[in-house]
């Protein structure tokens, strides 16, 4: 296999990346951070087959997107996986309005997805295959008190993705949506009130079983989070305001 | 588009598909509407080192329009008639205007394009660079032949005057070049004259294959158009069996309809067939297209219905009703299913057809993989280099693709036995020929046109797919 993880230096891109290498798969590491990204690769478990390429870019950096989408095809001669995990959270405090921070987590949460996706959604099109993932999360499913943009920019993200699925499964594309509750990474470090927290390995084995199953899926991990996500769904406007999430 | 940007970055991606929907590929996408905006994208494409192929309207079955990573782009937007002269005939125009506007431009005035494809929306930039040829290909030629001389706009962003005495290496180069030599931003061509708006149709039916040639031999000298249609699954005696149809101009006295049936509002097609929308036919179409069981009962029902004709019974058609059959069903090609058709055209000698073209319905019916639908002309040899033409007849076949592999192998051997014959293919159709077989096909052509695009584009900048399968890059 063939991938290319998008924010692979830490939390699930990381743990991502590292179970590609392990079974052998030829993968791209991209993020900002060329220090963490030298520290992940230097830490890598590579299957003899397997191959990691290392290439630092901020994915708000749009316009060097698509010949750097150009670069890792040819480096890796092909492309059959794309994973979107780059993702940013900043701490919103409590009657906080700030533009920089929102328009940030939209930035790299939603367009960088989208200028990393559509240039692999053409690809896979016109080769009739691939695999699309996006990490998009339980946040997207009603938009909660407590970040705002943060909510906007996941339902942003699974929406499109499910746009890009309805699109390309006629295809044989398959564009699969994780949508994670708590994971324990640096993003959610020293946070109150977590609960049914995974390991990133975890989100990871979910993603890439969905990513070889080839039929498109929307998934929550866990699972359980399904029904949280239906029933609050559900609560009308008035009584979700209450809940005080 | 800013000019800040570079156009690597700035042009949108798009899936192109083949004619057919058989090839698909992923490029980037600019649409230039004049020459300022094409010579701009020209000069930042050279910059970038992005490879540039030339799209059309995308009415070639084959990969001769994509181009995998490179950038596409689209000339439908220069599509302006810069001059019109209905007193000779020649109208001057860009490359992104189809068969269609110009015979509507014209028509009235008395003039129809000389040669045109079977269906009214190629480009006319499209229809030279594959130099595309009609059902009157014995008697006018192909397209190229009634191009008096264009404006070539090469890698270096020089426009060259090419015609048969300013460049004419360039000129018979070009024409049928497949987009790989420069972009064509302006061709004078000329139309046909024409009295009447309507032919004289006489279909004829041939009970097998010699009887095929045979008519078209004898009918060829008293006919302005012949083309013949043939049941790919008749096997034994009826092998190679199905229709011709004659046409002729129509003289002014012999018009009933008079001058008005010159006018564009009866150039029209049905609106349905056999009651259904023109639009939806395809649908029911692929009921029969699906399977093998279908299409063999479809071509038995249309050989029969054939012979039900009068002999020598003839009946008058409209130009557009006669010219483009394709157009008679929008989106034909969804009949064949999700992955599309691909299409072979064989050329073969004259000498040699009454062989070679038997042996190759035998094959695919051998091979389990008939054609569905297979058209049969005459043609005569032409100017051009890279010309498809030859001294003798073609057969385009249409393949379901079912199985690509199985396929492909059958190619090979349709190939081999046409290249034994001394035979040619058409750019515009292939999608399944290799660079050997080409180069076997044309000789020292190949190197002849090579040696002109690394003159003309030494960095390799016109490119596409049909060049890299092909080994048409500089």
């Amino acid at each position: 296999m063939k991938a290319i993880v998008v924010g692979a230096s830490s939390g699930i891109g990381a743990a991502i990346a590292r179970q590609l290498a392990q079974e052998g798969a030829s993968v791209a590491l991209i993020a900002r951070r060329q220090t963490e990204l030298d520290k992940i690769i230097a830490e890598l478990t590579l299957d003899k087959k397997g191959r990691a390429l290392a290439y630092t870019h901020d994915v708000t950096n749009y316009d060097a997107t698509p010949a750097l989408f150009d670069r890792i095809v040819a480096d890796l001669g092909g492309l059959d996986l794309l994973v979107y995990a780059a993702g940013v959270m900043p701490n919103i405090e409590e009657s906080e309005y700030d533009f920089a921070k929102d328009r940030a987590m939209i930035e790299v949460n939603v367009i960088g997805a989208m200028a990393w996706c559509n240039p692999a959604a053409a690809h896979f099109e016109a080769h009739r295959k691939g695999s699309i993932v996006g990490i998009s999360s339980i946040a997207g499913e009603r938009g909660r008190r407590g970040n705002p943009a943060y909510c906007t920019s996941k339902a942003a993200l699974t929406t499109y993705l499910e746009g890009l699925r309805n699109r390309l499964s006629r295809y044989g594309v398959n564009v699969v949506t994780i949508k994670p509750g708590f994971v324990a990474t640096a993003m959610t470090q020293g946070k109150p009130g977590l609960f049914w927290l995974v390991q990133p390995e975890d989100i990871a084995n979910t993603t890439l079983a969905l990513a070889r199953a080839g039929n498109g899926a929307a998934r929550f991990v866990p699972r359980r989070w399904w029904l949280v996500a239906f029933i609050v769904r559900m609560l009308p406007s008035f009584i979700f305001r209450r809940l005080n999430f | 588009m800013s000019a800040a940007l570079s156009l690597r970055a700035e042009a949108p991606w798009r899936v192109l598909n083949s004619f057919g929907e058989a090839l698909h590929s992923a490029s980037r996408w600019a649409s230039p509407r004049n020459l300022e905006e094409l010579t701009t994208l020209l000069a930042r494409a050279r910059e970038e080192h992005l490879p540039i192929s030339l799209r059309g309207s995308g009415r070639s079955y084959g990969d001769a329009s994509l181009n995998e990573g490179g950038i596409s782009l689209d000339l439908r937007a220069m599509n302006r008639m810069l001059d019109w002269n209905p007193v000779e005939g020649i109208a001057t125009v860009e490359p992104g205007l189809t068969i269609e506007g110009l015979w509507r431009r014209t028509l009235e005035d008395g003039y129809w394009p000389a040669v045109v494809p079977g269906t009214m929306f190629p480009t006319l930039g499209g229809c030279a660079a594959m130099n595309i040829h009609g059902k009157n290909n014995f008697a006018v030629g192909p397209f190229g032949e009634h191009i008096l001389d264009l404006d070539l706009l090469t890698a270096d962003g020089n426009l060259l005057r090419c015609s048969r005495t300013d460049n004419p290496e360039i000129f018979h180069s070009v024409i049928g070049g497949a987009g790989l030599l420069g972009v064509m931003t302006r061709l004078r061509i000329k139309l046909k004259k024409v009295e009447s708006g309507l032919l004289r149709v006489e279909p004829i039916v041939s009970h097998n294959f010699d009887e095929m040639v045979d008519t078209f031999e004898e009918r060829l000298p008293r006919s302005d158009y012949l083309v013949g249609w043939i049941d790919c699954m008749a096997e034994g005696e009826g092998l190679g069996r199905g229709a011709i149809h004659q046409a002729n101009y129509l003289h002014a006295e012999e018009d009933t309809v008079g001058p008005a049936s010159l006018h564009i509002e009866r150039q029209v097609l049905p609106s349905t067939i056999l009651g259904v929308p023109r639009g939806q036919l395809w649908r029911i179409m692929r009921l029969f297209f699906s399977n093998d069981l279908g299409m063999r009962f479809l071509n038995f029902g249309k050989f029969q219905s054939g012979r039900l004709t009068r002999k020598g019974s003839t009946y008058l058609q409209a130009h557009v009703a006669f010219a483009f059959l394709l157009d008679y069903v929008p989106g034909w090609w969804r009949a064949y299913g999700p992955k599309g058709l691909a299409q072979i055209q064989v050329f073969v000698p004259a000498e040699a057809v009454r062989t070679v073209i038997p042996d190759i319905l035998r094959l695919c019916q051998e091979r389990d993989y008939p054609s569905y639908l297979g058209v049969f002309k005459r043609h005569r040899r032409d100017e051009f280099l890279l010309s498809h033409a030859v001294d003798g007849y073609s057969l385009a076949l249409d393949f379901a693709i079912h199985d690509r592999e199985r396929l492909d192998a059958l190619a090979r051997e349709i190939t081999a036995r046409v290249l034994d014959a001394g035979g040619r293919f058409y750019l515009a159709k292939d999608a399944l020929l290799q660079a050997g077989e080409l180069a076997r096909a044309y000789g020292d052509r190949i190197p002849r046109f090579l040696a002109l695009k690394s003159r003309l584009d030494p960095a390799g900048l016109w490119t596409s797919d049909l060049a890299r399968r092909l080994a048409l890059t500089a």
